[in-house]
């Protein structure tokens, strides 16, 4: 049924319009119904980009359900779009975090509730633009126009020092993604298209491989974000709204990850092979300093902010450490580097999960308590066993139990680096370690042990709703973590596809 | 029998969901049935599988269960391999599981007065512990029965969670709460050698399937790989150190024992089940398990075995100086898990889970005695409080003599035939590091046998010492206490002599077990083994049995004949103060982990974070550019004065400098 129908416009356009129509309904009249609408748009979405799916044939790596339309034919412009193995899980992931984000701001936003739900199904819609588009200006569209929406509900819904932040936020992703259009307009010139796969096959040489490479780094590094330009993300994430951070930490880092699946590695694959090194080196120190960093934050949202820099840093580990692995000579086959790449996929999926559950957490606990430091509470197991039930399972997906969806990316990326270097592996593999230690020594002091004060004594267990939304989340974390498969074999073609591609040489 | 592998650790799982999910629905009776059901079940099998490939010769099962997923022809999978040492792995973690189950009911019957009042986290406390020891089972059983790395360490990792739920059950007490996350710290650093000893396995046979990785043993032994500039290493030898690194966490080795002692702040059953009888050998097993790698690096073995006689000796020392009757048994635990290990570092894998399996029974049945004891003592386990408990506990006492005598090895119990053949094979062991060993598991003989006893006539013997209330209430625990001692009393006395011939001597483990011929050490042994008899025979006149009696009666003269003996040498003696001191320190260990790791990382993490993200990065980086971009459009701000004049004044000169310019340079 599904197969005839523009699906990707349908998923990008239904929540944008969604949201719009949530936006008219005003705040005046019936809150509920304006949430209820928002609720439906965002199931609806979810369930159309569910067709992508279900619809997704695994033996290719062609673009798949491909619309494209004239849009600026001055400028060779399309509205083209399409997905393969690498965005149509991130689709997906967009789509069903959106829903539990709505869930969560339900009867917790007080303020102008009807924009703070269209603020995100626009975002949405734009999120999956910006993992669709096949036109390099059609994605830069998306992609600067999701900052919009992220830089409203940071400055209208955030915390004391939001102005800050949201200034902090603004200006780092955009000087970044700045050098990203200067270098899509060269290629422009060199080429004559704007069209991304026809990027992938533009001859570029040396010189110019390297500084387009640099301008995407500029971009995509600041998104994931690579140590050192994270900074942005710690206090952004303290002072957004829960349902902000949420997305920030669930889809919108991996728009970094994706960048460099989908512009770095094809199309400048020299370069990439020649600063390699430079990118293992920031993940490496993404892992072990920000792990340090992390055990001793005093704010819980910082410290998962840190954490979810550290485990960013598997994801562009991933991704880069596949070419030491083509030049080990001890390594006869392609078992690594698909294993490198795969790993950082599920490594971004897994931590949209998990960051975006414990976002939630700190979210349940922030408007009970309305603190976030870690000495304001203790005990909480006493008055609210059925959230520290969750809590601690959160913490050891976090901390990559097996059985976890935390753990199958991790342990991708370390038996591939290790492939590559001894060294890289057990920089890696430090995070057994480190991520263990901040995680549970949070737990500990925020959820164990004696009531320590008379707010946490007071405190109110989850009710249904908040239930609902952890548990859906739980459910994810686990079958992703019992059975990999259906979302692995997604990838297969696509990236065995990108590898053949990026080990040719385009000098 | 593949439903029947499967059943046996789904039925376990199955328990655990029941209680865990629907703990107040089915109430108290409802989970300790289901879930002793469930673990029943998972027993029965065992054995059921265990007559089938023992007795009914039935062949080696390795099958794939479901296949997690496939990345370029690298499978990784959930998959059964079912031989001999599974099985008698499977029997003996049901059973005591078993046992531990049954006991609990009793243990944790009063368990609401162990929560504050006002905490929501003791409500199906009861059903929640039901919930926790099947999910260790089911745990346990992935890991026993995996025929792949993954499910190793899939199994692996689960037991360390469920051990770090139960160390930590009583939430609310800061000391339980402190050990749990220790202990779940300690073992990462384990897993952390471990997953990259997977790591090189994947990289050096391109399989996480046991089989196909042994088949290659031998030839990874000739390959190199370097790790330092120019140091080669040989692949195999790296494979098993780091695999060998996560059985130091997980079966607490030097120096990474330190968990261990304080994982008695759990309940007293998951002390037995988990600490002593089966969690904690999961490092013994997987190094017997792995033996076709570790047969091709003497380095590894070496390793092995110089750990092992260093946990073996030194752990046993502290254990002479402990009060608490708990964390007595612990260290005799970790002593006891160095005998295992340097068992193996001899090769001698097949004695070492023979040790593995008669420990199993008597330090899970010390563990259930203590646990008696101290219900009957209202939870006091400080064995000063204690003393002549042996006319109120009869039940308790004879069990506690019986696993006594089993652990030091007193001729004729099952201690003494594992812990016998350890030595002895050692003895005739070539691998490098031996006599140190040898030396090491000697001295251990006596000071168990001195610790051991020193514990028994503190709590059984000698003057009573509890206080009046107490004294008064003492009496023998209820059946599901004792029942399980005698339960496990039984094979603490009989199962040595049952199993030695085919174990040890005979072709048991036939092909799960790889021995080498340079290496076999057992066989040497097994060359002057002429039955039971002959064996125990030999034990009486031999060094290990003087040396435990002598421990046995130094114990008697220091505890019973003259109780203020050893206070008055502390306090006499400068040097056996300072080695008191080290020892009730436990050799510092804790001290510098504290120091060294805890307070090094945090104020690493500080420093990192003050110097490196705020002031460098944000402070000079990013908040130093808008800062410059400010002080620069401060400047030419002030141009802009908004004066008319000052705009003319400047249009004038700025004429004037043109045309000057242009007269100069205009010609050209």
């Amino acid at each position: 049924m599904f197969a005839e129908w523009p699906l990707l416009s349908l998923t990008v356009w239904t929540p944008i319009l969604g949201g719009i129509a949530v936006l008219l309904t005003g705040d005046k009249g019936d809150a509920n119904g304006m949430r209820r609408l928002a609720l439906v748009v965002s199931v609806v979405t979810f369930i159309l980009s569910l067709g992508l799916y279900t619809g997704f044939d695994t033996s290719t790596s062609d673009m798949q359900f491909v619309e494209k339309y004239e849009w600026i034919s001055v400028f060779n412009i399309f509205y083209h779009m399409g997905v393969d193995g690498i965005s149509m899980p991130l689709i997906i992931l967009t789509t069903f975090t959106t829903i539990l984000v709505i869930l969560a701001g339900w009867e917790v936003i007080k303020k102008k509730p009807s924009q703070y739900m269209a603020a995100f199904l626009i975002m949405e819609g734009l999120m999956v633009g910006v993992f669709s588009a096949l036109d390099s200006i059609f994605f830069y569209v998306f992609w600067e126009g999701m900052l919009v929406p992220m830089f409203i509900l940071i400055g209208v819904w955030g915390g004391e020092r939001r102005v800050y932040a949201t200034i902090k936020f603004f200006i780092y992703t955009f000087i970044g993604s700045v050098f990203m259009l200067v270098a899509l307009i060269y290629m422009y010139y060199q080429g004559g298209s704007f069209s991304i796969l026809d990027m992938h096959q533009l001859k570029l040489s040396m010189d110019e491989q390297i500084l387009i490479f640099f301008a995407f780094l500029m971009a995509f590094a600041v998104k994931v974000p690579m140590w050192p330009v994270h900074t942005w993300l710690p206090d952004a994430h303290v002072e957004a709204p829960t349902g902000g951070s949420v997305i920030l930490a669930a889809i919108m880092l991996k728009i970094g990850g994706y960048g460099f699946l989908r512009f770095s590695l094809p199309i400048t694959p020299d370069a990439s092979h020649a600063l390699d090194w430079l990118i293992i080196f920031m993940s490496l120190v993404a892992v072990v300093y920000i792990g340090f960093v992390a055990l001793v934050q005093k704010d819980m949202k910082k410290l998962v902010a840190y954490s979810s820099i550290a485990h960013m840093g598997f994801v562009t580990l991933g991704i880069f450490v596949i070419f030491q692995i083509w030049e080990n000579p001890a390594n006869t086959d392609q078992t690594g580097a698909v294993l490198a790449i795969e790993g950082a996929m599920i490594q971004m999926i897994s931590h949209g999960f998990i960051s975006g559950a414990l976002f939630l957490m700190i979210g349940v606990l922030y408007d009970r308590m309305h603190t976030r430091n870690i000495t304001d509470y203790g005990g909480v197991v006493n008055t609210m066993p059925i959230f520290a039930a969750f809590a601690v399972f959160f913490a050891m997906a976090n901390a990559g139990l097996p059985g976890t969806s935390g753990f199958v990316g991790e342990f991708m990326v370390i038996i591939a680096s290790f492939k590559a270097n001894f060294w890289y592996a057990f920089l890696g593999a430090t995070t057994l370690i480190l991520g263990a230690a901040y995680t549970l020594w949070m737990v500990k002091r925020v959820f164990y042990g004696e009531i320590a004060n008379e707010n946490v004594r007071a405190l109110k267990d989850i009710n249904a709703r908040e239930f609902f939304i952890m548990a859906t989340l739980a459910v994810a974390v686990l079958a992703l973590g019992l059975w990999p498969a259906p979302v692995v074999d997604v990838m297969h073609a696509t990236i065995e596809n990108l590898l053949q591609h990026v080990a040719q040489s385009k000098l | 029998m593949e439903t029947l592998y499967l059943a046996i650790p789904l039925a376990s799982l199955l328990g655990a969901i029941i209680a865990g999910f629907f703990g107040g629905q089915i109430g108290r009776k409802g989970a300790h049935t289901v879930t002793i059901l469930g673990v029943g079940t998972s027993f029965v099998l065992s054995l059921v599988a265990l007559n089938h490939h023992v007795f009914a010769g039935g062949e080696t099962y390795n099958e794939t269960v479901y296949t997690w997923m496939v990345v370029e022809g690298l499978r990784f999978e959930v998959g059964f391999l079912i031989d001999r040492l599974t099985v008698m792995m499977m029997s003996v973690v049901t059973g005591v599981s078993l046992a531990v189950h049954v006991y609990t009911i009793g243990y944790m019957a009063d368990d609401e007065h162990n929560w504050p009042k006002d905490s929501k986290a003791g409500k199906n406390s009861y059903q929640r512990f039901f919930s926790y020891i099947s999910l260790f089972t089911f745990s346990m059983l992935m890991l026993v029965m995996a025929n792949n790395f993954l499910q190793l360490f899939f199994g692996w990792e689960a037991v360390g969670l469920v051990s770090y739920l139960l160390i930590g059950f009583w939430t609310v007490r800061p000391t339980a709460v402190y050990a749990n996350m220790k202990a779940f710290l300690v073992n990462r650093v384990g897993d952390f050698g471990f997953i990259l000893g997977i790591a090189a396995i994947v990289m050096y046979t391109g399989s996480l399937d046991y089989q196909e990785v042994f088949l290659q043993g031998e030839a990874l032994s000739t390959q190199t790989m370097s790790i330092f500039m120019n140091t080669e290493w040989s692949v195999v030898s790296v494979i098993c150190i780091l695999l060998f690194v996560g059985a130091m966490g997980k079966s607490a080795q030097v120096p990474l024992h330190v968990w261990l002692p304080d994982s008695m702040e759990g309940p007293t059953p998951i002390s037995a089940l988990i600490h002593a009888a089966t969690m904690v050998t999961a490092g013994i097993f997987m190094v017997t398990r792995m033996s076709p790698l570790f047969e091709f690096s003497d380095a590894a073995l070496s390793f092995v075995m110089v750990i092992g006689a260093i946990t073996a000796f030194s752990m046993g020392l502290i254990g002479i100086v402990q009060n608490d009757i708990k964390r007595v048994v612990a260290y005799s635990t970790l002593s006891q898990l160095g005998y295992m290990t340097v068992a193996l570092g001899a090769s001698a894998y097949s004695a070492a889970v023979y040790h593995l399996m008669t420990h199993a029974f008597f330090k899970a049945l010390l563990f259930l005695a203590a646990g008696s004891v101290i219900i009957a003592m209202h939870h006091e386990q400080d064995m000063r409080k204690m003393g002549g408990l042996k006319k109120y506990m009869p039940i308790t006492y004879w069990t506690s003599l019986i696993g006594s005598l089993a652990l030091i090895g007193f001729p004729g119990f099952s201690g003494f035939f594992s812990k016998d053949s350890i030595i002895e094979a050692v003895h005739n062991s070539t691998i490098p590091g031996h006599s140190i060993a040898y030396a090491a598991v000697l001295g251990g003989v006596f000071i168990t046998a001195f610790y051991s006893f020193r514990m028994f006539f503190m709590v059984f013997h000698g003057e009573e010492r509890m206080d009046k209330h107490t004294k008064e209430h003492l009496h023998e625990t209820s059946w599901v206490v004792t029942g399980p001692l005698i339960a496990l009393a039984i094979p603490s006395v009989m199962i040595g002599a049952m199993t030695i011939s085919s174990m040890l001597f005979g072709d048991y483990f036939g092909t799960a077990v790889f021995v080498r011929e340079s290496h076999d050490a057992l066989a040497k042994v097994g060359e002057n083994f002429h039955g039971v008899w002959g064996f125990v025979e030999h034990g009486v006149f031999s060094w290990p049995f003087l040396l435990a009696m002598a421990g046995v009666l130094t114990a008697w003269i220091m505890y019973i004949k003259q109780p203020g003996m050893a206070a008055a040498m502390v306090n006499k003696y400068s040097l056996i103060r300072f080695f008191h001191k080290v020892l009730e320190n436990k050799y510092y260990a804790d001290d510098f982990n504290d120091a060294a790791f805890g307070g090094g990382s945090r104020g690493l993490g500080k420093r990192l974070w003050k110097y490196g993200d705020i002031a460098f990065i944000d402070g000079l980086l990013v908040n130093g550019s808008a800062k410059f971009v400010g002080w620069f459009s401060g400047i030419t701000r002030k141009i802009q004065t908004g004066l008319l004049y000052h705009y003319a004044f400047a249009m004038i000169i700025g004429v004037l400098l043109l045309m000057t310019f242009f007269v100069i340079f205009g010609n050209n």
